[in-house]
């Protein structure tokens, strides 16, 4: 989680991740941001993000995107 | 011979009137709808008194703005789209340039347009226009019948190096050039239908707007939400049958990089068209193994050009660190490639990528000077008046005699698509009262804009008060706070040390 929390930041240091519920449906991450999101966690992680996955119920919060990468760790 | 696109409109009119010309998947407008829809708008401006004046259309991509760009255009005028994803302080700017007698809005953009209404400036609602206007052919013939194919059509905004946008005018005669010679290279036709990924403020969207209305094509205005759904973006071109894409580069890799086609492949593409970015030959793959029969063309061109002037059909593999070229200019265009001397460069030679051509817009809007700067007299030509762009990028001629971009010739940059100047962010940055000094410089590979600043802010907060003076694509990736900046021994902000600060070597 505080490795995910640190990408995050680093896309936009002013959002409240720990909080924010709505990243897709309130345009605080546009399509940019995915890109690099889902590049940055597939290094990090060393996980293959299908593109099934990337669905805004995937990304809409850190816990969401935390347990995406759980889930695709345990398959 | 047609001298105006509203030729296009009322001569598929009559030909299809109840196919699908533009749709975003949720509402469409036939053919019919556009030319009513259009023509109630040219008809309430004219009825008005407003003619040969810019209208700003303030609305979301839809296919009523659409119908609106055209309404400007039957009335005389000419359109500046403006977009609610635009940061207030650049609209300002832009309204400060243009001074528009009417800003023409959409529900969804009302109350943020009559915020920044100005003296001298009306607000009027899309829906309150053709509700209470009908369209009258009498009014809107007497203005067909005396326009000329020199007359604006719209003015877009590019990026500016001082901060300021600068407001490109194009005419119907480089629009008509630039429409028909693209659809005889891309090989559109009336059973195209078009997927249009770019919003509708830039001069891209030229691509699929009027091909459509000269074919009696389909243009599919594609959610900007799916541009970070690749699987969803896919299955909304299988669909609508979505056959012919002209997107930016980052659109394709997006879709290729997260392995997308394994899952779900196009079923009815069959022409690719790619530009304003070098494709990474690694990606370009995956689509050309996806899609062997379609046809793959890069396209290249500064918005001065009006849309693209250069096209290469991809027809051979190339090496992992190869760029594609941008090949050949189009009909009717002749690019010269001008040394710094004003004298041109021999074969195998760098030099600046200069446009000859109808295409060529009119100038910058209410800006003599930008303009003197780089629409100049054809150096080659002594003898009579010839004006020529220059693009600022350099380019050569590979050994194929095919052209090949190299790099800008200052620091403007190409970033997710769209054109920046890094010296407009650090001019926006700079002109914050707790900047003392700000420097930018790109990450080719990761793609990011790295700004670098001495000042009494957090890397944070700096972030955040950025987001309120610029759009999206130029917002830094990366922020970087100084205690002291490195300079060159002339007294410039050293960018190579940068450079290197940020590589970690120094």
């Amino acid at each position: 989680m505080n490795e995910l929390m640190e990408i995050l930041k680093s896309l936009h240091p002013d959002v409240d991740f720990e909080n924010e519920q709505h990243l897709i449906d309130d345009k605080i991450l546009d399509s940019m941001d995915i890109v690099r999101l889902v590049t940055e966690l597939t290094d990090k992680f060393d996980i293959k993000i299908k593109a099934k996955d990337i669905i805004p119920d995937n990304f809409n919060s850190a816990a969401a995107i935390s347990a995406l990468i759980d889930r695709i760790n345990e398959e | 011979m047609h001298n105006n696109v509203i030729d296009y409109l009322n001569n598929i009119v009559r030909i299809k009137p109840d196919k699908t010309a533009y749709s975003d998947g949720t509402v469409a407008l036939t053919f019919s709808d556009v030319y009513e829809l259009s023509g109630s708008i040219g008809t309430y401006i004219a009825n008005r008194g407003i003619y040969k004046k810019p209208i700003v259309v303030f609305m979301s991509k839809s296919p009523m703005e659409v119908a609106t760009f055209l309404g400007v255009v039957s009335a005389g005028c000419f359109y500046v789209p403006i977009d609610e994803e635009m940061p207030a302080d650049r609209i300002k700017l832009i309204l400060d340039n243009v001074r528009t007698p009417l800003i023409i809005c959409d529900r969804v953009t009302a109350s943020k347009a009559s915020d920044l209404q100005q003296s001298g400036t009306d607000v009027i609602l899309y829906d309150n226009i053709v509700a209470d206007t009908k369209r009258d052919d009498a009014v809107l013939k007497e203005i067909h019948d005396k326009a000329i194919d020199i007359d604006p059509i719209y003015i877009v905004f590019t990026s500016g190096s001082t901060g300021v946008p600068k407001g490109v005018v194009a005419c119907h005669r480089s629009v008509i050039d630039y429409i028909e010679q693209l659809s005889e290279i891309l090989d559109f036709n009336e059973d195209t239908v078009f997927g249009n990924q770019s919003p509708l403020y830039f001069d891209a969207c030229l691509k699929e707007l009027y091909p459509t209305l000269k074919f009696g094509a389909t243009d599919y205005l594609i959610p900007k939400q799916l541009f970070s759904m690749p699987y969803k973006l896919i299955e909304y071109l299988n669909e609508h049958r979505i056959n012919t894409i002209c997107w930016v580069v980052s659109a394709l890799t997006m879709v290729s990089a997260f392995s997308t086609f394994d899952d779900i492949k196009p079923e009815y593409l069959h022409t690719i068209a790619f530009g304003s970015e070098v494709f990474p030959i690694k990606q370009f793959r995956i689509w050309k193994e996806t899609l062997p029969n379609a046809t793959f063309t890069n396209l290249y061109g500064p918005t001065e050009g009006t849309g693209m002037c250069c096209y290469y059909r991809v027809n051979r593999d190339f090496a992992d660190d190869e760029p594609i070229p941008i090949g050949k200019p189009f009909d009717n265009r002749e690019i010269l490639l001008i040394k710094d001397d004003d004298t041109l460069a021999d074969k195998g030679e760098e030099g600046e990528i200069c446009i000859r051509a109808t295409s060529v817009t009119l100038g910058y809007y209410n800006d003599p000077e930008r303009t003197a700067a780089v629409f100049t007299q054809n150096p080659l030509n002594k003898a009579y008046p010839e004006i020529i762009y220059r693009t600022g990028d350099i380019g050569k001629y590979n050994d194929k005699g095919e052209l090949i971009y190299i790099s800008r010739k200052d620091y403007q940059i190409k970033h997710m698509g769209h054109r920046v100047e890094l010296g407009e962010i650090e001019a926006d940055v700079d002109a914050m009262d707790v900047i003392k000094m700000a420097a930018c410089i790109y990450d080719n590979d990761k793609k990011l804009i790295i700004l670098y600043y001495i000042g009494d802010i957090e890397p944070r907060e700096l972030d955040g008060r950025l987001k309120e003076k610029l759009p999206r694509y130029m917002l830094p990736g990366r922020t970087y706070k100084l205690e002291s900046m490195p300079f060159t021994g002339n007294g410039k902000i050293d960018r190579v040390t940068l450079k290197k600060m940020y590589l970690g070597e120094a």
